[in-house]
């Protein structure tokens, strides 16, 4: 049940990213080109997404606070709240590449159903990177590191 | 503004908010595509069915889309792949690293009103604002 529960659940969120226009790049990248502004061609298109999806998601958080999950023993709230060099360096590194090509993880996931090549080499060098980060964490970790899976108990 | 389009901008977002709350409510579990993803492909991942089936609906979604008579775009992308690639790869790094990409720390995240996810998502959105600007406006036509 599970599983067809985030079959649905990755449905519906597949559909509000194509509905939404946030699987182009180029309307994703219209968003980021704040110096568009002056010339009337900027697309605040994206806040209206981050701003709708928030508020559900908002509503939906707070009613399920304390709510056991159907299909789960107990909910996986994320647990980190360390602002540390990890979170920081890592979100200028994945800043620098959505502004290079306009695609985060789920619209690149999602615009695998075009068979374009070139969103194939982004997702097969998304999941390199992916791999890469891992093998360098195993080597990394020292007995006070905190194990990928627990480093991973958190945001998402 | 031109290619403003908030109506569809706001369903979509919508949508995306309602499958972040669907899945919390069924199986406890935040609807970040980086946690999902990694967890997916990592040699030493566990839970691997419903990612895989979440991973799946991201893109069973468009297809159905297309058949019930959507176009598909298919995406414009920089024509030199080894941009499209460095790309990737920065954006797998980074969103690891980080531990989350614009859903789970862009609407999960900020959704709990986390400072953790607040500051992931001001520093992303600042550095690809950056990137932007230095591609279209420095170094481009």
């Amino acid at each position: 049940m599970r599983a067809l529960a985030s079959l649905f659940c990755g449905f519906v969120f597949g559909w509000g990213l194509f509905i939404s226009g946030m699987m182009r790049p180029d309307k994703v990248l219209g968003f980021l080109d704040v110096f568009a502004i002056p010339s009337g061609k900027w697309d605040p298109s994206l806040a209206v997404v981050m701003a709708a999806a928030l508020a559900v998601t908002g509503v939906g958080y707070a009613l399920l606070r304390r709510r056991t999950p159907i299909f789960e023993t107990q909910s996986h709230w994320p647990t980190q709240t360390a602002i540390d060099r990890p979170l920081v360096a890592g979100s200028i590194l994945f800043g620098v590449g959505w502004g290079l090509v306009g695609l985060c993880p789920g619209p690149a996931i999602a615009n695998l159903a075009t068979l374009s090549s070139p969103v194939i080499v982004f997702v097969v060098a998304m999941a390199a990177g992916t791999l890469v980060h891992d093998l360098w964490y195993a080597r990394s970790v020292t007995p006070d590191t905190p194990s990928l899976a627990q480093a991973n108990a958190a945001d998402g | 503004m031109a290619n403003f389009t908030p109506i569809s901008a706001a369903i979509g977002g919508a949508l995306i908010g309602l499958s972040a709350a669907l899945l919390m409510l069924l199986n406890g579990r935040i609807a970040g595509v980086t946690g999902v993803f990694a967890g997916l492909i990592d040699p030493t991942g566990i839970d691997r069915a419903w990612r895989a089936t979440f991973i799946a609906g991201l893109i069973v979604a468009p297809l159905s889309a297309a058949l019930v008579g959507f176009t598909l775009p298919i995406p414009q992308m920089p024509t030199n792949l080894i941009v499209v690639a460095a790309g990737g790869l920065l954006v797998g790094f980074g969103t690891r690293l980080s531990n989350g990409c614009t859903s789970g720390h862009g609407v999960c995240g900020i959704a709990r009103l986390s400072p953790r996810s607040i500051t992931a998502m001001v520093i992303f959105m600042a550095a690809a604002i950056v990137v932007v600007a230095l591609t279209r406006h420095v170094f481009g036509g």
